[in-house]
């Protein structure tokens, strides 16, 4: 029994710079988050996962120009106005960032800032406001949560931030969090540590969520189902064990070739070579054209499908089964 | 454990911050000046010594003695007493002339500052026309417009001062627009007065304070030239450019009359750039 989708964007497409010479950040991208599922949205840097995120919550800044679909509950967020799209941010769809050390205002204590969102989305009053403040600081594991509710954000660590801003990313009780990076800035140690309380809040809360991250093993540790990114597109998408456990794509096979992983010491790590394209050289075929140790000159020009293969997995490559002998030759080699 | 005392650090904040401001000479200093100038402003009729209009006609322009400490003037009006009760319109001009410029600049500011676009073009283009002229000039063009005054002094200095809040504030609001927690305030679903004025402005705002400390005595400066000029506070008021416009043709005999007035000027002033100064260095953020 599957459960319901909350969430289906469809041909996500965002642009930026002049109408006729975009700049293309997301391009085509489709993919639906379900109740209660936590959906891992994989890529480098500049592979246009961040934008993809705000687009959904329409804040693309500086003046992005979002098309497509972005279909909440039956609603199409895309074609809302700012207002309607107000009340649906923070209250139904909430999101954290990469940064905890600046994405909470300094001159306001914790207390104030939990409640802020409960001002904004919700009928309590001021003391329930408050009680609901130290309910939600004690849920995100913040010790002595009643006396911290007058602290500055200066006066809490970087890990213990996070939590804070968790804390307020679910003060309204959204249906879906959106998690910009959210561990990246963090010790590893930490990181584990948010990891677990997310994905435990998330489960208890029944809350869908997207979790942006550029790391592989995050998405392994965390993420019911993975989609890859790649020059704002789609490569790869399907449960996080078949992608992890048996990658089709050769961008998501160099990404998990290049991870430590059951390797004797002083292995050298695969890498992919150069770098990703600029937004404004991007190819008209496959993206990862320039890259791919199998691509041939139809990749360039023509461009592969997200096409459908078993077990709900979608792939976007022309030359499936060159990366499949070339990915195991090279382990064969080892 | 630190949370288990930190709760008791939460009222000496205050504390810990007045603590740091009088361990400083220059704040000590500017804020006794200023105290002791609000005191003459506001109880005048209690610390002159003398009626400042009062006319005796048996002591013309007799120069500092036991009885008239600064002297008196060519209508042996007691000195002293009139630059006392010069200070409670030369405290109402410092404040009222930049108050008023404050809120709408600061209100201006924060807001082409935040959204940005057309009308940050069409402000920008407004601070401009209006910087162009020397603003004594053209506060005195205003002022000939509405006629002399002290009300229309303060519509004149405010019709021009505000663009100076307003860009000092648009510039201090563009730079924490770019911080993560005005990005998280939508992202929350807050409205966009409630991240200007509750979140952003409160972070932007020390440096106009600081700011303000200055132009207050600047708008004594100003005041007093228009004073002097016949264009402010109009005679017998006693107003310090007033006061001094007044013993311009006697500096060779009765110096007094204009140096004291000046003197109130200077120190008044003083206390202002000192406490300003000094609260520039208490609210800049130290490194963390």
């Amino acid at each position: 029994m599957e459960k319901p989708v909350v969430l289906a964007v469809r041909d996500l497409r965002t642009e930026f710079g002049p109408a006729a010479h975009p700049l293309v950040a997301v391009d085509g991208v489709s993919f639906e988050v379900r109740e209660g599922e936590i959906l891992g949205l994989v890529g480098e840097s500049g592979s246009g996962k961040s934008i993809t995120l705000r687009s959904i919550l329409g804040i693309v800044q500086p003046r992005g120009r979002v098309f497509g679909q972005i279909l909440w509950k039956g609603r199409d967020l895309a074609a809302l106005d700012e207002t309607r799209l107000r009340a649906v941010r923070g209250r139904e769809i909430a999101m954290i960032f990469q940064e905890p050390m600046s994405s909470l205002n300094p001159l306001l204590t914790v207390g104030l800032q939990i409640e802020e969102n409960l001002l904004a989305h919700t009928d309590l009053d001021a003391r329930a406001r408050k009680a609901r403040a130290v309910e939600l600081l004690d849920m995100v594991g913040i010790p002595a949560a009643r006396s911290r509710l007058g602290d500055y954000p200066h006066e809490f660590s970087g890990g213990m931030r996070q939590r804070v801003m968790i804390a307020i990313a679910l003060a309204s009780n959204p249906r879906l969090l959106l998690a910009d990076e959210p561990t990246t800035a963090l010790d590893v140690t930490i990181q584990d540590q948010i990891l677990r309380l997310i994905q435990s809040l998330a489960e208890e809360l029944g809350m869908a969520m997207i979790l942006v991250t550029h790391d592989m093993a995050v998405v392994a540790e965390t993420c019911d189902r993975v989609a890859v990114m790649y020059g704002g597109r789609l490569c790869e998408t399907g449960e996080t064990a078949a992608v992890i456990g048996d990658a089709r794509h050769p961008y998501t096979l160099g990404l998990l070739r290049s991870i430590p992983r059951d390797v004797p010491p002083r292995t050298p790590l695969y890498s992919i070579p150069g770098a990703p394209p600029a937004l404004s050289a991007m190819p008209a075929g496959c993206a990862f054209t320039a890259r791919c140790p199998v691509a041939g000159s139809d990749c360039r020009d023509a461009r592969p499908p997200l096409a459908a293969l078993s077990g709900g997995r979608h792939v976007a490559c022309h030359r499936l089964p060159e990366a499949a002998a070339f990915f195991s030759a090279r382990e064969a080699a080892r | 454990m630190s949370a288990v005392t930190l709760p008791a650090a939460r009222p000496s904040r205050l504390k810990a911050f007045l603590a740091r401001a009088f361990a400083k000479p220059a704040f000590v200093t500017g804020f006794a000046i200023l105290v002791l100038s609000l005191a003459l402003a506001l109880f005048p009729g209690v610390l002159a010594p003398y009626d400042p209009l009062a006319f005796d006609l048996d002591a013309i322009q007799q120069g500092p003695s036991l009885a008239h400490l600064f002297g008196t003037d060519n209508f042996g009006r007691d000195m002293l007493s009139r630059v006392i009760w010069a200070y409670s319109v030369d405290m109402q001009m410092a404040f009222f002339a930049t108050v008023f410029a404050l809120l709408i600049g600061v209100t201006t500011g924060a807001i082409v500052g935040y959204y940005g676009g057309i009308a940050d073009m069409i402000f920008g283009r407004c601070v401009d026309a209006i910087i162009t002229f020397p603003f004594l000039v053209l506060v005195i063009a205003i002022v000939a417009v509405l006629g002399p005054g002290l009300v229309n002094m303060y519509v004149a200095i405010t019709a021009v001062n505000w663009v100076y809040y307003a860009r000092l504030t648009r510039a201090e609001i563009m730079a924490q627009k770019a911080n993560d927690y005005a990005a998280a305030g939508r992202v929350l679903g807050y409205s966009d007065t409630r991240i200007i004025f509750r979140h952003l402005l409160p972070n932007a705002i020390s440096p106009v304070i600081v700011y303000w400390m200055t132009d207050m005595a600047l708008a004594i400066l100003l005041g007093s030239s228009l004073g002097y000029l016949g264009l402010g506070a109009q005679p017998p008021a006693a107003e310090w450019g007033v006061l001094i416009a007044e013993g311009r043709n006697f500096l060779m005999t009765a110096w007094w009359m204009s140096l004291t007035p000046g003197i109130a000027i200077v120190v008044t002033g003083l206390g202002f750039s000192l406490l300003g100064d000094a609260l520039a260095d208490l609210l800049r953020p130290k490194g963390r």
